[in-house]
């Protein structure tokens, strides 16, 4: 933008402070939480000494270590799972027309915008009903578990893929693929070499948000886990009801120090892969169906 | 070519169904096992297939007892899931089960009778539960417990008579006692004073609740925040009368400003932290959290308090129902016993722990209480049809 | 299958019927691709959705089983009761307040990013991912140790000569904790929708004697309206069905929809009622939803 639009003075002062207070109010608990972890005695917000107990702790705690084993297994599956499927979607979608197309594409929005609330109480019920149902026709009975909780979150982050993924097939020009068949690529050449490398920042950015939402979730896998599956997100939240000692607060930390390296990685390869496109752009002037000038990533 | 396309779609496809039911079987063994690999840290090694062959084998019906296989003292058949009150079990007690007989106890946690039966309705399978004595007459209605294996439990026969045949269970079929206590307000003498009348009006009249800094905490139980309610009112506490229970409801509504919070867990941090003046909540956990007698306190009311009993009961459903008599079996245990009442201050309803218990918690009138007291105490019963109608009148109290 | 169609320089033209072909085989490819999402979806989704629906006619047994027979609309019935009317009114004020709230601190916010030098606003987007990629339940738990008795702004407070306040287990928690939760939901849409603005716009608004405010109030804004309205929707959906942020922060004080409804299915035992509520509150929000497209937003 010009010089003559930008917020000037006072204004852009006024502006800047406000940026400064959200930035603020946007770590400040983070960052108290962080402290009080390394705090020695157990109230959680009155500091004595720094001490390391309560991460000594919390290695020691099975109950903490087994939740967070369920919450990795559930959350890796889930990802991966979700993120074939939702990206298959989002190509569906937006590159071919097919009967209930329409009924698709609103079905899968759905789960964005409902609360999860409502979709623990729909999956419950479904796998209550459900397995009751099967128990009367074959007499095997299942239970509910890590395998119910996968299916939960796989359900919801499929469309939260889906959307991503769309959003990055929409930027790019659809002769791209028409080129590539134009240069005899089969269909799945062109998927593979043109496709792919395109939307592969979404299809990132995608898996990133189904990883997220599953380590965070708390309703839906409270009502759809059972006994030993308990998950991370849900132990931590039953210990803040039940009694609150500084032992949440490492685990927390332990947990937030998990997401930020998390994006730290995934920022990096998308800037990788950026970079990447850009020297080979500028190294080749034929055009093989691998690098193809990508808008930003 | 479209071949492969077509082929990675129903590979796609495939591998969706096996993760399905996968998931499925593997949920279906224990609930505890990954569906990964074996984790070797349950004792129960149980192959990873799908449509659990085991599954189909332990469980071919409802767990009716007449197929349940016999269990022997001290036999077990896999991890303990374990669902308790919270803070109930000396963290020490599980760990010598576990090293004793080699298994691995899961912990869960509720902090309402109605919240376990809930949880059980709703398909959750555990082997072993603690509900309390109205609960319990409520599940053998329901058929949700399965009858104990008295072979598998000699050490039953340490229980006191009183509590071996217990009105709600008689003959102790489906349940054997693990603590009793009693329910009332622990106060904070700071703030109410010393010379303090142990009525519930220490928490349910707006005037003297308007003067706490800080408020009050009830329990998040509806029979038992009902029914002080309706004790404070002069009504029974198992009674059945809409009108009253809706006065009951109106009453704690009246002071709902000045609750700090409905809280079944924490209720002794909540006062000797100094967030609320006044709470409602158990004996034990009072006596445990309570450090300076000087300023806090724990009173039964004069209108009237619970004395209740909680006891050990396996779920019909349950998959490892040796596992959980042996460890009602080594709960029963004359020492054992005694552990768990040093260590969570209830009063037990074991006769031969009596040698081993702490001879300051025998005389602790809190843990103990005296026969004038007892002439005051309650014992909730089930109310049959009626109960749901706690559930719902509390819902609408607290919202 | 179709035969296979490459469009080979020199040789034999198109016919209609080799295009129709062509087209019948482009869609049955992209129906077998969304294959494995439509099946997961019906099944997972839709079917449960139907389920409960179903169960919202149900009727309870007096010891809380949901019976599936005697069906009826008590519990639609008892949605219009005093108390969840209540309940109802209380979250939506909630809501709406923290959509506002949001959207007052966020807009300048956003717009002050949106402003600055490229490489500038990719780090200070980066500084706001962070911590909505760290783990929801945390940050919420965050709050409640510095709004406690002893919390941080407690013992501020005594620092100024004021009493301890415990700003815990109220409404103004619940707020400060669901605007803490979702201001990211509001930050990017509004970010994205201001930074696509066509700049030169307000500089024509400029050269036609317009001052700062008005160029703003008459262009920029309205131009940001989209950015507005989504960011709007995502924070206001979550916020009406909270559960977790009242349940960590609130105390279980006042019941809000969220925990209302959660109750229901862990304590009180009443599936046909918790279905119901459930089925009202995804009404309302698919209303919300299609009001938000109506005002003209692209994409979600």
């Amino acid at each position: 933008m010009s010089e003559a639009t930008r917020p000037r003075g006072p204004i852009e002062r006024l502006l800047a402070v406000n940026t400064a207070i959200v930035y603020l109010f946007f770590y400040a608990p983070i960052a108290l939480l962080t402290v009080f972890s390394f705090n020695a005695n157990e109230r959680v917000a009155i500091w004595t000494e720094p001490s390391l107990r309560w991460y000594q702790a919390m290695f020691q705690n099975d109950a903490v270590l087994s939740a967070l084993r369920n919450s990795l297994v559930v959350a890796l599956i889930s990802t991966v799972v979700s993120t074939v499927v939702g990206t298959m979607l989002a190509i569906a979608l937006e590159r071919y027309r097919f009967r209930g197309r329409g009924f698709l594409d609103g079905l899968a929005y759905l789960p964005i915008i409902i609360p999860d609330v409502t979709m623990a109480v729909m999956l419950l019920i479904f796998f209550f009903q459900g397995f009751d149902i099967l128990q009367d026709f074959t007499g095997i009975r299942l239970s509910a578990g890590l395998g119910t909780i996968v299916l939960s979150h796989v359900a919801f982050n499929i469309s939260f893929v889906a959307i991503v993924v769309r959003a990055r097939i929409a930027q790019f020009d659809p002769a791209m693929e028409e080129a590539a068949a134009d240069l005899y690529a089969s269909r799945w050449q062109a998927f593979r070499r043109v496709t792919l490398p395109l939307i592969a920042p979404g299809v990132a950015g995608g898996a990133l948000l189904a990883l997220t939402l599953s380590l965070d979730d708390v309703v839906i896998t409270q009502f759809v886990s059972g006994p030993g599956s308990t998950t991370l997100p849900v132990y931590v939240f039953g210990l803040v009801r039940r009694g609150v000692t500084p032992l949440i607060n490492a685990v927390s930390v332990v947990m937030l120090t998990a997401s930020m390296i998390l994006v730290a990685i995934s920022l990096g390869l998308q800037r990788g892969s950026t970079v990447k496109e850009a020297m080979a752009e500028e190294e080749t002037e034929e055009a093989p169906l691998a690098t193809v000038p990508a808008s930003h990533g | 070519m479209e071949r492969i396309s077509r082929l990675v779609v129903l590979g796609l496809v495939l591998a969706l169904l096996v993760v399905a039911c996968g998931g499925g079987g593997v949920a279906e063994d224990d609930g505890d096992t990954t569906p990964t690999t074996v984790a070797g840290d349950d004792g129960d090694t149980t192959p990873t297939t799908a449509a659990g062959d085991d599954g189909a084998t332990t469980v071919a019906d409802d767990g009716d007892d007449g197929d349940m296989a016999a269990c022997e003292a001290g036999e077990t058949d896999g991890d303990l899931n374990f669902y308790n009150w919270t803070e109930y079990i000396d963290p020490e007690l599980v760990t010598a089960f576990e090293e004793e007989f080699g298994v691995d106890v899961v912990e869960d946690f509720y902090d309402s009778n109605e919240a376990l039966l809930a949880r059980l309705q709703s398909g959750a399978v555990y082997d072993l539960t603690v509900p309390s004595d109205y609960m319990i007459a409520i599940m053998i209605e329901e058929g949700v417990l399965m009858e104990l294996q008295k072979d598998a439990i000699p050490n039953v026969t340490n229980l006191d008579p009183f509590f071996a045949d217990p009105p709600f269970d008689s003959g102790g079929t489906y349940s054997a006692a693990y603590q009793w206590g009693t329910t009332g307000l622990g106060v904070n003498m700071d703030v109410v004073g010393e010379d303090f009348e142990p009525s519930w009006a220490l928490v349910f009249d707006p005037e003297l609740v308007a003067e706490y800094p800080g408020g009050i905490s009830l329990l998040n139980d509806p029979r038992e925040t009902m029914g002080a309610a309706l004790m404070y009112l002069g009504y029974s506490m198992n009674s059945t009368s809409e009108a009253e229970l809706q006065e009951a409801a109106d009453l704690i509504t009246g002071v709902r400003d000045y609750i700090a919070a409905f809280d079944s867990d924490t209720y002794a941090e909540l006062l000797v932290n100094g967030e609320v003046a006044v709470s409602h909540g158990f004996s034990g956990g009072y006596l445990t959290a309570i450090e300076d007698w000087e300023t806090h306190t724990y009173v039964i009311p004069q209108e009237g308090a619970t004395v209740w009993t909680d006891n050990m009961a396996i779920p019909a459903n349950a998959e490892h129902p040796c596992t959980a008599h042996a460890f009602i079996n080594f709960l029963l245990d004359a020492e054992n016993g005694a552990t768990l009442t040093n260590w969570n201050y209830y009063a037990s309803p074991n006769e031969a722990s009596e040698e081993f218990i702490d001879p300051e918690i025998l005389e602790d009138e809190a843990v103990y209480p005296s026969d004038e007291t007892f002439a005051n105490l309650v014992v909730i019963e089930d109310t049959g049809d009626f109960e749901i109608n706690y559930t719902d009148f509390f819902a609408q109290a607290r919202s | 299958m179709a035969k296979t169609i490459r469009a080979a320089p020199g040789d034999a033209p198109v016919t209609p019927e080799l295009e129709q072909a062509a087209a019948r085989a482009k869609s049955r490819r992209g129906f077998l691709i969304s294959l494995p999402a439509y099946v997961y979806l019906v099944l997972l989704f839709a079917v449960p959705l139907v389920l409960v629906l179903v169960y919202s006619f149900a009727s309870r047994s007096s010891t809380g089983l949901t019976l599936l027979e005697d069906w009826n609309m008590g519990s639609y019935r008892r949605l219009f009761s005093p108390l969840v009317a209540e309940i109802a009114v209380r979250s939506f004020v909630l809501a709406t307040l923290t959509t506002l709230i949001c959207l007052l601190v966020s807009y300048p916010f956003a717009y002050y990013i949106a402003t600055r030098s490229a490489r500038a606003r990719n780090i200070l987007l980066v500084m706001v991912m962070i911590p909505f990629w760290s783990n929801f339940l945390v940050r919420t738990y965050a709050w409640r140790v510095i709004l406690g008795t002893d919390g941080f702004v407690s013992q501020i407070s005594r620092l100024f000569g004021g009493e301890e306040i415990r700003v815990l287990f109220t409404n103004t928690a619940v707020l400060i904790g669901l605007v803490y939760g979702f201001m990211p939901f509001m930050v990017l849409p509004l970010y994205a929708a201001i930074e696509r603005l066509d700049w030169g716009l307000v500089e024509a608004a400029r050269d036609l004697y317009a001052n700062g405010w008005t160029a703003f109030r008459k262009v920029t804004l309205p131009l940001s309206m989209p950015g507005v309205v989504a960011g709007s929707i995502l924070v206001f959906i979550p916020s009406l069905g909270a559960y977790v942020t009242p349940a960590i922060l609130g105390g279980g004080r006042t019941t809000l929809l969220g925990d209302y409804i959660v109750s229901q299915f862990l304590t009180a035992r009443n599936w046909p009622f918790g279905s119901a509520l459930s089925i009202a509150v995804m009404a309302v929000m698919l209303l919300a939803t299609i009001f938000y497209f109506r005002a003209g937003a692209k994409t979600l």
